[in-house]
């Protein structure tokens, strides 16, 4: 199928034309090369081609050909020529014809594959892409919001049932050991009586409904008649909706035969075909009626699945001929109507046959067939069902139920197919004309078959339903189709069922008055509850959404919190016996005092309304947790501690310089709220800590205590943890400090309206639940010229300029002691660059931002690039040398007057942190400082 | 020797990456040049890493050569070398993705070094044998994507930057307290030997407490039901390469450290915890799509759905707890991962095609876009084979990533997830047909000039951003033909993790 066209170009409208000619070729190769393959598969014979594709699930590139197949194939082969070659002449001159031929023979190979397929999964793969090829080819005049609509509408309805077709065919798979129809149609015994073949049963059967659309799934059928009338023609009609039976068929042998079965498909399809019988003579629009027929003929198929048993199985492979050849006929001639005349309407048709004489002979013979006259094939399969009904168990219901539909789709019949060509001609939006060459092939080639099939059955349509009815039944058939049997008990239905049909005919204003009545309640039908699903899910989506993404941060943290309480709680408490493991007697008095001191600051912190106190408050905290650093003997953390403390209050200083006064406290319930939720945290925290369990393992810390003098080098374990035995973290940790100072700096600088933080919760909420945002480039502020400000003046007081002109190097030069003592003696590369980073602050109150930024050879940016280059560098040394990551590389050099020292790369390590950590800072608390 | 190296170069190439721009701050054509040929060289160690590992099992390397469990340990066994290569291939295509779709402010304000600090903690959580190491590297991408998120300093990017680095703070706080308590109670912070020592312990309830504290810190991270509120709170608010980044990658890594210690870790009392992660699978998987329903917005539909699917992802794992025989659970946790990288490309893909799609109709909003169908049908296809694969169509990623979860769920008797997956299933794919009718089918409201006018750039000017989106359409394809391919790679991953031994084995048995 290389030459169906790229749906880039639109085509001419010639091309367009051509297209259907050129498409339709090899597909009538393929129908061919099919056809010829008939008389071996009638006589019994199977072709099989295999491969896997991915086995492990289950799915094999698995095809088979028995009768079954074959019947398929070539009603869409046949059907599917014709259709192409209509849609050239249908669709001349509309845009985006390669799109549309494109979906169509995609659909065509689709539905090929599926009656092909002989793995349920590979089935179900073609499966879904018919109902894709059929959304796409639905709402094809998408700018058609009905189009749209429709095709929404037939995807949901046959995607749903495809999902519980795959769990039917996962669960059927799962009873019988495997996906292969070939293996699985064997066993029916087994199947039947195993557990889960209620739910597979069940479905597979709601895949095969929705597809097929029974009732009550069959409404969204009648909506896809928006398609162009080539696709109503083809996959509404003749071969997409026939997935279903062909399923049920295909299936008959392994899961059929039960009380389940027969009642479940039966009782469906008969009332589907009742139902939609007469709803399709409440109709004006010609592919209205003709769609509701389908639902009616679908109902019939199924319906005779269900009977099951030779008879109804070869009755309805002859009525899947019939309805092939006389519904793709009329759909065809209710195109070229509305093609030629504009207009489908049946009230405004009348008398076109002047006009249209070869479209309505074959219009006329379609009816026929599809009436049940003889000597066409629809009187043949009619007689047949009508032969099988008569078998069936509760054979006067069955038999009424079958007559009924028939009654009723002759009435059809003789509305869609005869009332428009009969009759006064009158004027329509465009002056009828007939349909061109290509618009008449496909009618007339289908008429003709219908009146070849039902005058010489024994040309092909024998072998074809006895090839078919053989693989439905599972054994052996072979079948003589005859027009005329004598004066049998089917014969004087048919007399019967025409007489009947006649008069409804007679009296459709009746059945149009009770229409009306009934119009009313049919709003509450099936379609109707489609549309209330689909706003209660839309409503649902929406309070749901509301009520959980609320827009507010308060509402998230209480939820996230909550959660936390609840499951651990849950685990902790409810399944099993909580017992603290603490001995609380070695606990001292200064530490007790110092948890007090904590405690009561956080209380400040919480309690505090101006936020200058809360901040002082929580650098208390800071200081606390300095302080248990330091009695439980890790100085370097203290010292790093008491630096960042520092510097974070300065920070809030800085920060809170550029704040809005304004500032919220709940009050009432909601605080309360809040602090049970706080405890409540805090508690399990704190009980989850006391906790203990059986074993006693020994922590690896003391490994660092061992090896840290004699592998590490280093008195200062900290240090050597830090630049050593887990390098790796730090290396992270200076890559967040550099991350974070980036963004800091980028906030400040690039920014499109400098005033957007507020603190309006309002604001927030309405941007969380609607978006507005934009993707476009806000542009960045130009450097502002350097100007001192009146706190630059106010700060540069007589004793800070001179004190810090001595401090700068001061500091700088006691921050490089620090850094260099650390790995014996509390410092290192963190604390040292804050003290460094300190120094340059303190140069900058004096001094001004200019002048600090002169004291540095690059840019803060720069700088803690550098670091983390210098540090990375350290790790990657050792890879050279052949070591893993980051492993220390020693040398010992002789120093005079000093003696042996150490030189190793964890001291480079740290000073790469140590440049970083100064960059990090100052990146951030220069810009701040400069507004 | 080849470990130490495999497994360092995709902690390396983003560092030194981001190191070099952050040095040479203000040349931002060499951020750019940097930025694709460090993502390039990652995505090839990645895969070197993933031909490695597949060849000779689970590799361990000794950072500073201090053996297991006193320094830190960078492990490789499949599942995290895959992801590796994921990352890679996230991370290339939306660097060369944003060479076209960048503003020039935030790239002179290092948005590339950005994007390789991201990607750094990204790869350096799915590799670290280490639970306080997987701290660090989860605050690496926890500041990177906050940045990123921020970047640029539009209002709305700052509102939802605020939810953002809340909420994620709430998960270092609950995530950094479990390290704690977890080292309290067993002494260690390697991985492979608290794997030993909890064994030892066996169940006990104050282990499976501390495990909540995991699956809490991790499920925010990974946007699981109720913790979920942060993704469409600010995804939709950077620029469309960043939150395509995002999408891609964030919420996997908290799956994947969800994965890695709901199956190496808390095992012993399986009963509830991986229970409770089926149920909360479930929840999370209909809330996200319900979500996603409700929204009206290309980017927030999207986001909602990365919430739905992280349901499916963590569907597995509570599956392979819960199920006796060890070849079923590896069935069904080689699903989760299946559905982590089919997931991964999709969903990035599917937010790049969303940002091209508002360059054309200047909005993200649905009810304003439209036509693109007609206008542009090369961008028409591209939608249409992730959106089809999201939504789990035949024969595309998405649908063999379902299928093997439901199968799955299926096998395990568990028919209420597996109903439930289904269902979701069609939602998600209501919800792509939401976007497609609106913004493909829907002819565009508005006069012709007014859209020009919108417009931020020629449909010509659109190619370029194609390339992208086109080359992670075709591997979405290509895991459909080639499922198995993946699936067997899955499996493998899934046993590895199922067979933990061998991940002891690899970290504790000596240097190599």
């Amino acid at each position: 199928m290389a030459d169906s066209s790229p749906n880039v170009v639109d085509p001419p409208t010639a091309t367009g034309r051509t297209a259907g000619w050129m498409l339709a070729l090899p597909l009538l190769a393929v129908a061919v090369y099919f056809a010829r393959l008939l008389p071996a598969v009638a006589g019994g014979e199977t072709f099989q081609f295999a491969r896997d594709w991915v086995p492990s699930l289950g799915l094999r590139l698995s095809f088979t050909l028995d009768g079954l197949s074959l019947l398929f194939v070539l009603m869409v082969c046949v059907v599917g020529t014709l259709v192409l070659i209509y849609a050239g002449g249908y669709m001349a001159g509309r845009k985006y014809l390669g799109r549309f031929f494109t979906f169509l023979v995609l659909f065509t190979v689709s539905m090929l594959g599926l009656v092909l397929a002989d793995n349920l999964l590979l089935l179900y793969v073609f499966w879904e892409l018919t109902s894709i090829c059929s959304y796409f080819l639905i709402g094809f005049e998408s700018d058609r919001p009905q189009a749209r609509a429709a095709a929404l509408q037939a995807l949901l309805v046959t995607g749903g049932g495809g999902l519980a077709l795959l769990a039917g065919v996962i669960l059927l798979a799962r009873a019988g050991g495997s996906y292969e129809l070939s293996a699985l149609l064997n066993q029916g015994d087994a199947l039947r009586t195993h557990a889960l073949y209620v739910p597979a049963l069940l479905l597979i059967l709601a895949g095969a409904f929705t597809k097929s659309a029974q009732f009550p799934f069959h409404f969204w059928l009648p909506g896809a008649m928006e398609a162009p009338t080539p696709v109503s023609a083809y996959l509404h009609s003749a071969t997409m909706v026939k997935a279903g039976v062909y399923l049920m068929a295909r299936l008959s042998p392994a899961l059929g035969g039960t009380e389940l079965w027969l009642w479940t498909v039966t009782g469906v399809g008969g009332v589907t075909m009742v139902v939609a019988a007469w709803m399709s003579l409440t109709q004006s629009d010609l592919k209205r009626i003709l769609a509701y027929s389908t639902v009616s003929a679908l109902g019939m198929l199924t319906f005779l699945i269900g009977l099951g048993g030779p008879l109804a199985s070869q009755a309805a492979m002859a009525y899947l001929i019939g309805h092939a050849l006389y519904k793709g006929a009329l759909f065809f001639v209710a195109g070229s109507v509305d093609h030629e005349t504009g207009t489908r309407d049946i009230n405004q048709l009348s008398g076109l046959g002047k006009a249209m004489p070869m479209t309505a002979l074959a219009s006329a013979v379609a009816a026929l067939s599809m009436a049940g006259l003889p000597p066409l094939f629809g009187f043949i399969a009619k007689e047949l069902a009508y032969e099988a009904t008569l078998h069936a168990p509760a054979k006067i219901w069955i038999t009424t139920a079958a007559v009924t539909a028939s009654v009723l789709l002759i009435a059809a019949a003789a509305l869609a197919g005869l009332r428009p060509f009969l009759g006064k001609a009158r004027a329509t939006p465009r002056p009828a004309h007939e349909a061109p060459l290509s618009m008449l092939l496909g009618p007339l080639v289908l008429g003709v078959l219908s009146l070849v099939f039902g005058v010489w059955p024994a040309w092909a349509a024998d072998a074809l339903v006895s090839a078919a009815t053989s693989a439905v039944v599972g054994q052996q058939q072979s079948v003589h189709l005859a027009l005329w049997h004598g004066v049998t008990p089917p014969l004087v239905l048919s007399a019967i069922t025409l007489a009947c049909g006649i008069a409804v005919y007679a009296a459709r204003g009746l059945i149009l008055r009770l229409s009306a009545l009934w119009g009313r309640a049919a709003q509450w039908g099936p379609a109707g509850w489609y549309e209330l699903a689909l706003r209660g899910l839309n409503g649902l989506a929406i309070s749901q959404t509301r009520l959980l993404q609320s827009g507010y941060l308060r509402h998230y943290l209480m939820i996230t919190v909550g959660a936390t309480v609840a499951l651990v709680g849950y685990a902790l408490f409810a399944r099993g016996v909580w017992r603290a493991n603490v001995d609380w007697t070695d606990l001292r008095i200064y530490e007790a005092a110092l948890a007090a001191l904590i405690l009561m600051a956080i209380l400040m912190a919480i309690l505090k309304e101006s936020r200058l106190a809360a901040i002082a408050a929580l650098g208390v905290v800071g200081y606390g947790v300095a302080l248990i650093f330091v009695l439980f003997g890790a100085p370097d953390l203290a010292m790093t501690q008491f630096l960042v403390e520092t510097l974070t209050v300065i920070l809030f200083v800085l920060v809170f310089y550029h704040l809005p006064e304004d500032q919220r406290v709940r009050e009432g319930a909601g605080r309360w709220r809040d602090a049970a939720l706080a405890i409540a945290v805090g508690g399990l925290m704190s009980a989850l800590v006391l906790v203990g369990t059986p074993e006693n393992f020994p922590p690896i810390s003391s490994f660092f205590d061992e090896h840290s003098v004699p592998q590490g080098h280093g008195r200062n374990v900290v240090n050597v943890i830090l630049v050593d035995f887990r390098a790796m973290d730090t290396m992270g940790e200076i890559t967040v400090l550099s991350i974070a100072a980036a963004g800091v700096y980028a906030l400040l600088k690039l920014r499109k309206r400098p005033d957007s933080v507020t603190d309006d919760v309002e604001q927030a909420r309405a941007e969380d639940q609607a978006a507005v945002t934009s993707d476009v480039a806000p542009t960045p502020e130009p450097p502002k010229p350097p100007r001192a400000t009146d706190l630059d003046e106010a700060s540069a007081s007589f004793i800070l300029r001179p004190a810090s002109r001595l401090l700068f190097p001061l500091l700088l030069l006691f921050s490089i002691f620090l850094l260099f003592r650390g790995h014996n003696e509390p410092g290192g590369g963190f604390s040292g660059g804050l003290v460094a980073a300190s120094a340059f602050i303190l140069y900058r109150f004096a001094f001004g931002v200019q002048a600090t930024r002169g004291l540095l050879p690059v840019s803060p940016l720069s700088l803690f690039g550098g670091g983390l280059l210098i540090s990375a560098s350290c790790g990657v040394l050792a890879l050279l040398e052949g070591y893993p990551l980051l492993t220390a590389l020693w040398s010992t050099w002789f120093v005079p007057g000093f003696g042996e020292l150490h030189v190793g790369t964890p001291l480079l390590f740290d000073v790469g942190v140590y440049i970083t950590v100064i960059g990090v800072t100052l990146t951030i608390i220069l810009p701040l400082a400069e507004e | 020797m080849m470990a130490n190296v495999l497994l360092v170069l995709p902690l390396l190439i983003p560092l030194l990456t981001a190191a070099t721009s952050f040095l040479a701050w203000r040349r931002t054509a060499l951020h750019r040049a940097l930025a694709v040929v460090g993502a390039a060289a990652l995505l090839a160690a990645g895969i070197a890493l993933l031909v490695y590992v597949w060849n000779h099992g689970t590799i361990a390397t000794q950072a500073g050569a201090w053996p297991a469990p006193f320094g830190i340990t960078l492990v490789a066994d499949l599942f995290s070398a895959l992801m590796v290569v994921l990352a890679g291939v996230v991370g290339l295509a939306v660097v060369i993705f944003s060479l076209g779709s960048m503003d020039r402010g935030r790239e002179a304000y290092g948005y590339y070094p950005l994007v390789h600090g991201l990607l750094l903690g990204v790869c350096g959580a799915f590799l670290t044998g280490d639970l306080f190491n997987l701290y660090v590297w989860f605050e690496v991408m926890l500041m990177a994507s906050f940045v990123l998120l921020a970047l640029g300093g539009e209002r709305a990017q700052l509102h939802g930057g605020i939810k953002y680095v809340t909420l994620n703070l709430v998960s270092s706080a609950v995530f950094l307290a479990a390290v704690g308590i977890l080292y309290g109670l067993t002494g260690t912070l390697n991985m492979a030997d608290l794997a030993e020592r909890l064994n030892r312990i066996g169940p006990h309830s104050a282990v499976t407490a501390v495990g909540m504290l995991f699956l809490i810190a991790f499920g925010i991270k990974a946007a699981m039901f109720p913790l979920f509120f942060w993704l469409p709170a600010s995804y939709h608010t950077p620029p469309g390469a960043a939150s395509a980044l995002f999408a891609g990658l964030l919420t996997k890594v908290g799956v994947y450290a969800l994965i890695r210690v709901f199956t190496l870790l808390f095992v012993h009392e399986r009963e509830f915890t991986h229970l409770l992660i089926l149920v909360l699978s479930g929840l999370t998987m209909v809330t996200g799509v319900l979500g996603a329903v409700a929204q009206q917005e290309f980017r927030r539909v999207l986001s909602f759905h990365i919430i739905s699917q992280i349901g499916y992802m963590t569907m597995g794992l509570g599956l392979a707890g819960l199920v006796d025989s060890p070849a079923l659970a590896a069935v069904a946790l080689a699903g989760s991962i299946f559905y982590i990288a089919h997931h991964i490309i999709v969903k990035t893909n599917l937010f790049l095609v969303s940002t091209v799609a508002r360059r054309i109709c200047g909005t993200f909003d649905l009810k304003l876009q439209g036509g693109l169908y007609q206008s542009q049908p090369l961008l028409a296809v591209l939608f249409l084979v992730p959106a089809l694969s999201l939504a789990g169509i035949p024969p595309l990623s998405g649908f063999f990533a379902k299928l093997s979860l439901v199968q799955a769920g299926l096998n395990a008797e568990q028919y209420a997830i597996a109903a439930t997956a289904l269902a979701v299933g069609l939602l998600t794919l209501f919800s792509m047909t939401k976007i497609w009718a609106e913004a493909f089918w829907k002819p565009m409201p508005g006069t012709p000039t007014e859209n020009a006018a919108a417009s931020l750039l020629a449909p010509a000017q659109t190619r370029r951003l194609l390339i992208p989106i086109g080359a992670l359409a075709l591997l979405t394809v290509a895991i459909g033909l080639g499922a198995e391919f993946v699936f067997t790679l899955a499996t493998g991953a899934a046993e590895q993790l199922l067979h933990r031994e061998s991940y002891i084995q690899a970290v504790m048995g000596g240097t190599p």
